[in-house]
């Protein structure tokens, strides 16, 4: 490989380099908008602020269920897979503690106890 | 040496402990993105311009999957959704800054940023209320806006900059260390586990929980929902649920 195509890689793809530009972009427009528009929009409209407020719980479960939770096999089978067991610990943990690091310790330590030793 | 006591370092200092929870999220955040195909340089790019760790697990996530490039843009735009409430909150305190200063304000906004700047922005207001009060003077009802130069900013700057050095430095610790991991070790199952340990906190009622088991079940169902649009489709449903049963539920 040439100098130059290393150079490239490090780089990376330039679609990639996009991505990372428009959902910055995007990112600090929500992050704006209300203090750019201060003095013009003073105030969420109430029906909005009930919506938003649902936001964190309802991406966090979309991000959180299929990773842990798989449907493709039997009830079974997804109770006891090591992924479901371990993740079910670690919400009992984050449910107790309320913390991020707690809870990732304890998620992987059950998931490599799992993989590895039963 | 003793550091001084000045609203920036209190921030620093108000912002430690929740540094415990943001560098293995940020680790996760550096090792998942070369896993997906960012290169070193992109992972860093990914914490530097967008730094919205939620948002960026989200995306990598996708481009591991072979997400299209809307359809990734547009599931980080629904999960950094919520910063627009705490824009509305902290806008008027923020009213007599410059517009370079303000926009500063916003890229380092993030849910702990907030958090402790507007607590701090309040406390101050219910003092300088009660001084009003007690001298007869008239009190302000509307929020005391911070002055450039100010404490109001140098305190916001220590509860803001603290999370994003440390967001940085925890990518790329996650750069270096996801490169000598071997796969089996199932490290991208961290990603999930940030998750969980965000959304558990969130369940505050059962409206949440509605929003959130709703959410979880069409996101399951979600083979059905074509172009990896599951997350955007899920989370309107859980959103939509949520806030009607608020309304049902009083």
């Amino acid at each position: 490989m040439s100098a130059i195509d290393a150079a490239f890689d490090a780089l990376g793809t330039p679609r990639l380099w996009a991505l990372i530009v428009v959902i910055g972009v995007a990112t600090f427009l929500l992050r704006f908008s209300f203090i750019f528009l201060f003095g013009r929009v003073e105030e969420v409209p109430p029906r909005i602020r009930t919506a938003l407020r649902f936001v964190p719980p309802a991406v966090f479960a979309a991000l959180a269920v299929p990773a842990v939770v798989s449907i493709d096999g039997s009830l079974g089978a997804t109770v006891t897979d090591d992924r479901f067991l371990a993740g079910t610990l670690a919400a009992a943990v984050a449910w107790r503690t309320e913390s991020i690091f707690a809870t990732i310790a304890v998620g992987m330590l059950a998931l490599w106890t799992f993989r590895f030793l039963v | 040496m003793r550091r001084p006591s000045t609203p920036f370092w209190d921030g620093v200092r108000v912002s430690l402990p929740v540094l415990l929870g943001l560098v293995p999220f940020g680790m996760v955040a550096g090792i998942t993105a070369v896993d997906a195909g960012f290169s070193p340089i992109q992972a860093m790019g990914l914490s530097v311009v967008v730094f919205a760790g939620a948002a960026q697990l989200a995306a990598i996530d996708l481009v591991g999957e072979g997400g299209t490039f809307a359809v990734i843009v547009l599931t980080a735009a629904v999960i950094n959704v919520r910063h627009i409430m705490y824009s509305a909150s902290i806008a008027p305190y923020l009213r007599r800054l410059s517009l370079a200063r303000k926009a500063l304000v916003a890229y380092l906004l993030t849910d702990q940023a907030y958090a402790f700047s507007v607590e701090r922005y309040r406390e101050t207001e219910a003092e300088r209320r009660e001084d009003a009060e007690a001298t007869g003077s008239t009190a302000a009802t509307t929020p005391i806006p911070i002055t450039p130069g100010g404490d109001g900013v140098a305190y916001y700057l220590g509860v803001a900059l603290t999370p994003w050095v440390a967001w940085q430095i925890a990518t790329v610790a996650g750069v270096v260390l996801g490169q000598g991991v071997p796969d089996e070790w199932g490290l991208s199952f961290a990603l999930p586990l940030v998750f969980i340990a965000l959304l558990v906190p969130t369940l505050d009622g059962l409206p949440a929980v509605l929003a959130a088991a709703v959410s979880g079940a069409v996101v399951l169902a979600g083979g059905a929902i074509p172009f990896n649009l599951g997350i955007v489709v899920a989370a309107v449903a859980g959103v939509t649920v949520g806030a009607v049963a608020e309304g049902v539920l009083g």
